[in-house]
């Protein structure tokens, strides 16, 4: 009796989980499994992923070329981290402290840029940066400038891009961890004789740790494989590892490539979210 | 010294938009003395105690801490410790980093902090818990790290706004008499908030009862619950009788009042009472007496009918009806018997009302 109310039981879950295992199995354990296998492929005559099995794809990827495009992204990816952090922080502070119907109207705001296509406002973004667009003509019109700022097409461009795009991603989190702080540990810091600054550091900084380390990851990782905004505001002339990655399996016709890089990059960034986790775990103690 | 207080406030006001969360309070705390601010939520205790940390500015008036004003220094700047009432341990700390946290902040030695915080944790008998953390230990144990984070800084005041209060019954008692054995020892002048009588009569050198933003008295326990200076207080702390009527006749330090249906009493006045005022007498059920036969010319005495009455151990609560008032009158049950007949009168049964005229206050209205 007992054993078929716990077989029953068992299958029951077996049927919850199916949906979710299917999605999962169909739509990203498989295409990794092929990118995995194609990753170790050649190509044929026709640029058809093809066997013989082969680790050239992997020794291109060492090639300073890329090592250096890597660098860069992950650089530039970081900077837009930080950025997104020191704007956000203050944000979603503001937005905690105010009355809760404020809040609700508030989270609204920062998530309607969300009902336009991130395409559309990328371009956007960047007429806004063009050698004859708004800011080029204000910045002339009060004398700043003498000729227009070549803004797109530069490393700021798409850091700028970046920022905007995914500044959101570091507001949500970090309002979601503030409006839970309980504000009487600032009373009882100061009180304790800490200043603005220590306080910061010692009370409020660890317990938004959850909120930063979130936000943080969800700004960095879509970052260093970002393409659209690459495309966009970079004009051809900045390349990131996300757009290389677009043209090996585009322009290139060298899918091997691609799904090597792919692998790579989704590995290294894997074993840097997991180191950053266990640092932030590290510094929030038991809580 | 003319103001060698350790805590002084002067005229303060708090608004909030144009409520007067505290209005025009003015008091005198005295260095070692453990003071309540006693009164019903929101009568502005809290807001005192936040004024005097810094949380909150007054809109006027001054406050002074070891006679020095205070104005706009900043709390990390006043020699005033707090144990919040939520006690606000830091959750990411274990209890040692907790109660260390006050020294570090002011650059004191390693060797000095490790030392002192021992202390501390030993004062509040925790030395056992350092290595835990908050969330680990029950609200008690975390009453006591809150009190030993405040301490171990030495403060010339502790502030401490209703730090009993997530206690359950049996536990607050008991931190009740260790708070005051600690206060005591460490001679450190307490600033207690609370809005249970019993906890600042058992505790309080005085007591500053609050109501509407106002210190309504300012006294030792004994002078708040024996010589209430106005009706607020003498309902507010323990329990009282009273009869509403009219100034007939005043005798020196006595005024005697008509009431109800020809009723007369008489009790101590307090100043400003004059013929044909209106006035309130009132009278603590355990000063009272309930008699077979009056003496006769007794005053202050007349028949009343016994309306119900309750048995609860060291005394019997009884409930009498005079002339359609009624009074509560507590009788000390201080023979022991089994038969119910020797505790009291039955409901329903005839009594002699009777009290001396010391017992009972006449009130202004």
């Amino acid at each position: 009796m007992l054993q078929t109310i716990r077989e029953r039981k068992s299958l029951q879950l077996l049927g919850l989980m199916l949906p979710g295992g299917f999605w999962l199995i169909l739509f990203f354990a498989l295409p990794l499994a092929l990118i995995f296998a194609i990753s170790f492929m050649s190509r044929d005559d026709l640029s058809r992923p093809a066997l013989p099995l082969t680790l050239a794809n992997y020794q291109q990827t060492f090639d300073p070329l890329y090592i250096n495009l890597f660098l860069f992204s992950v650089g530039l990816s970081l900077l837009t981290t930080l950025i997104t952090l020191l704007i956000a922080f203050p944000v979603a502070l503001f937005m905690a402290r105010l009355p809760k119907r404020w809040r609700n109207i508030m989270t609204l705001l920062v998530m309607i840029p969300f009902w336009t296509n991130f395409l559309v406002r990328t371009y956007a973004l960047q007429f806004l940066m063009r050698a004859n667009g708004p800011i080029n003509t204000l910045l002339l019109s009060v004398g700043l400038i003498d000729e227009p700022a070549q803004m797109l097409s530069t490393p700021f461009a798409v850091l700028v891009g970046l920022v905007y795009g995914e500044l959101p991603f570091m507001i949500l989190p970090l309002y979601t961890s503030l409006e839970k702080f309980d504000w009487s540990m600032i009373e009882a810091a100061q009180d304790l004789g800490a200043n603005a600054l220590k306080t910061l550091a010692h009370v409020m900084l660890p317990l938004t740790a959850p909120g930063i380390l979130a936000g943080s990851i969800l700004v960095f990782v879509p970052s260093v494989g970002s393409y659209i905004t690459v495309e966009l505001m970079g004009g051809g002339k900045i390349n990131m590892i996300g757009r290389v990655i677009a043209q090996q399996f585009g322009q290139s016709s060298n899918w091997p490539f691609g799904s090597a890089i792919s692998l790579l990059l989704m590995i290294v960034v894997t074993l840097a979210a997991l180191v950053y986790f266990r640092i932030g775990r590290g510094e929030r103690g038991a809580v | 010294m003319a103001n060698d207080f350790a805590v002084e406030l002067r005229e303060v006001v708090k608004l909030y938009g144009t409520m007067a969360a505290v209005d025009h309070v003015s008091m005198s705390i005295r260095h070692n003395e453990f003071f309540s601010l006693l009164g019903p939520s929101g009568c502005g205790k809290t807001t005192c105690l936040r004024m005097i940390a810094g949380f909150e500015r007054p809109t006027s008036g001054q406050i002074l801490i070891d006679s020095r004003i205070m104005g706009l220094t900043p709390p990390f700047q006043r020699n005033v410790n707090t144990v919040f009432q939520s006690y606000a341990l830091f959750p990411h700390m274990t209890v040692e980093q907790n109660v260390a946290f006050g020294l570090e902040m002011k650059g004191v030695a390693r060797a000095e902090i490790a030392r002192r915080v021992g202390e501390a944790l030993a004062l509040v008998r925790l030395p056992h818990l350092a290595k835990r953390y908050p969330k680990q230990m029950s609200g008690g144990q975390q009453q006591r790290v809150a009190l030993a984070r405040a301490l171990v800084n030495r403060p010339k005041v502790l502030l401490l706004d209703e730090p009993l209060g997530a206690l359950d019954l049996k536990l607050r008692k008991e931190m009740q008499i260790e708070l005051k054995t600690l206060q005591r020892d460490v001679g450190i002048t307490f600033i207690y908030v609370t809005h249970d009588q019993e906890e600042a009569l058992t505790m309080s050198d005085r007591i500053a009862v609050m109501s509407h933003g106002k210190a309504l008295q300012i006294g030792s326990p004994l002078e708040i619950y024996e010589r209430p200076a106005c009706k607020f207080v003498a309902d507010f702390i323990g329990e009282t009788n009273f009869l509403e009527g009219r100034v007939t006749a005043i005798n020196g330090e006595f005024a005697t009042l008509s009431v109800g249906a020809g009723q007369t009493f008489t009790g101590r006045r307090v100043n400003g009472l004059r013929v044909g005022d209106p006035a309130t007498l009132s009278v603590r059920p355990e000063k009272m007496q309930l008699v077979e036969h009056p003496v006769d010319g007794a005053v202050n005495t007349y028949e009343v009918t016994v309306f119900s009455i309750a048995y609860v151990g060291s005394d019997t609560r009884v409930i009498i009806n005079l002339g359609g008032q009624r009074l509560d009158v507590w009788e000390q049950n201080s023979t022991s018997t089994l038969n119910p007949d020797d505790y009291f009168f039955k409901p329903g049964e005839k009594a002699w009302l009777t009290f001396k005229p010391e017992n009972a206050l006449v009130l202004a209205q």
